[in-house]
């Protein structure tokens, strides 16, 4: 039995330990935002928050979680993800969406650590969030957007 | 089965449109084979060619303590500078993957701590143990893991220099994290992320012996005088 906090609310699993993570948020928990892409790491279309750091669900089996805080897009919440959600609107970020649940993990992720980020801190952070319509140019838009609307 | 009260803040962005990318993406970061000889000379080596580790017993004909010393030493080469081992001591900031050390794809930066960067940190893939893939692929089978992953600091790194290079630096305190000799010793014999190497998970060619053996190499090198090779 695997006892972890999801969304801040206490869960339990008690299926297969080897069960990745993504498929307990999809499929048994049944939030849908987190997304499959490669199933191997290479894309961040799964992309959560795992004690407060990016983590891919993808290949994080859910033994390794005992104890653990997961967060997903559907429970993201504070300053920054507030901050992310706005910017993302305002320029309208997304094309076909997809990726776009783990492009806002990261985004948050990385203004929760560096609140004025510059374009390589931006470039390090999303590096591994692949989008295949090509969103770059406005996700660091919008991730400045969001620090600038943090400074108050 | 989960138990759980669902969430009731929504903050659902995405919708779904396959992706196919993933692959396309590793792809890329591949340089092509060269096309092979048609009628090569002498059978080329394959790269899964085993590589016998000799035991530090097996040097014991060499009279001379120094040579010996030196001998040993080269034999821990066929770890040390086995990819293994230097794909995570890069001469510069991003680690390197696969027995051809290509640049890690997706291409992470060192970081400060040697850990990445915010938002994406050794730990955003590497977990505490070798993860076996549930998907489809050609190439990765399973992530790496441990617990204490990350990234060899700077003044450690392997990448291009030659084995003297790499004896004199590790025995040097300035640039192996302070470590006397003893503790050069214990560490290779038994540091779970060097041993590693030995347990890369599927998919991955382990470095030749064990860690043991090593660890016996390195006591033997030390307690013969720790000389290095000229180069």
């Amino acid at each position: 039995m695997i006892t972890f906090t999801l969304n801040g609310q206490k869960a339990t699993f008690d299926g297969d330990p080897d069960t990745p993570l993504l498929w307990v948020i999809r499929d048994t928990a049944k939030l849908t935002g987190t997304k499959y892409g490669c199933g191997i790491a290479q894309c961040g279309a799964c992309t959560v928050h795992v004690d407060g750091t990016t983590r891919r669900s993808c290949i994080t089996p859910i033994s390794t979680l005992d104890g653990s805080s997961v967060t997903t897009i559907e429970g993201v919440d504070g300053p920054e993800a507030q901050a992310v959600q706005t910017a993302w609107r305002a320029i309208d970020v997304p094309q076909c969406g997809y990726c776009q649940s783990g492009q806002i993990m990261s985004a948050i992720s990385l203004l929760q650590y560096t609140p004025k980020p510059s374009d390589d801190d931006i470039d390090g952070a999303m590096a591994g969030n692949i989008c295949r319509c090509a969103t770059y140019q406005r996700i660091r838009q919008a991730i400045h957007d969001a620090a600038k609307t943090l400074e108050g | 089965m989960l138990h759980l009260h669902r969430p009731s803040k929504a903050l659902v962005i995405a919708l779904g449109v396959a992706l196919s990318l993933a692959a396309t993406a590793v792809a890329q970061n591949r340089a092509p084979e060269a096309p092979a000889p048609s009628r090569p000379a002498v059978a080329p080596k394959k790269a899964s060619e085993d590589i016998k580790l000799k035991s530090a017993s097996d040097f014991d004909n060499i009279k001379d303590e120094k040579e010996r010393s030196i001998a040993i030493f080269e034999e821990t080469g066929k770890v040390l500078l086995n990819p293994r081992c230097v794909n995570c001591h890069p001469a510069g900031d991003r680690p390197l993957q696969g027995l051809d050390m290509h640049p890690h794809q997706p291409p992470v930066e060192r970081g400060q701590a040697n850990f990445g960067v915010p938002g994406m940190m050794c730990n955003t893939c590497h977990g505490p143990n070798n993860v076996k893939v549930i998907a489809q692929s050609d190439d990765i089978k399973s992530i790496p893991g441990n617990p204490n992953w990350h990234l060899a600091p700077i003044e450690m790194a392997w990448q291009g220099r030659t084995l003297g290079e790499i004896c004199r630096q590790i025995k040097d305190k300035d640039r192996n994290g302070g470590k006397t000799l003893a503790d050069l010793v214990d560490h290779m014999a038994h540091d779970d992320l060097v041993g590693w190497a030995w347990h890369p998970g599927a998919g991955r060619k382990p470095v030749p012996g064990t860690q043991k053996q090593f660890g016996e190499l390195y006591k033997a090198w030390a307690a013969t005088g720790a000389h290095c090779p000229d180069s």
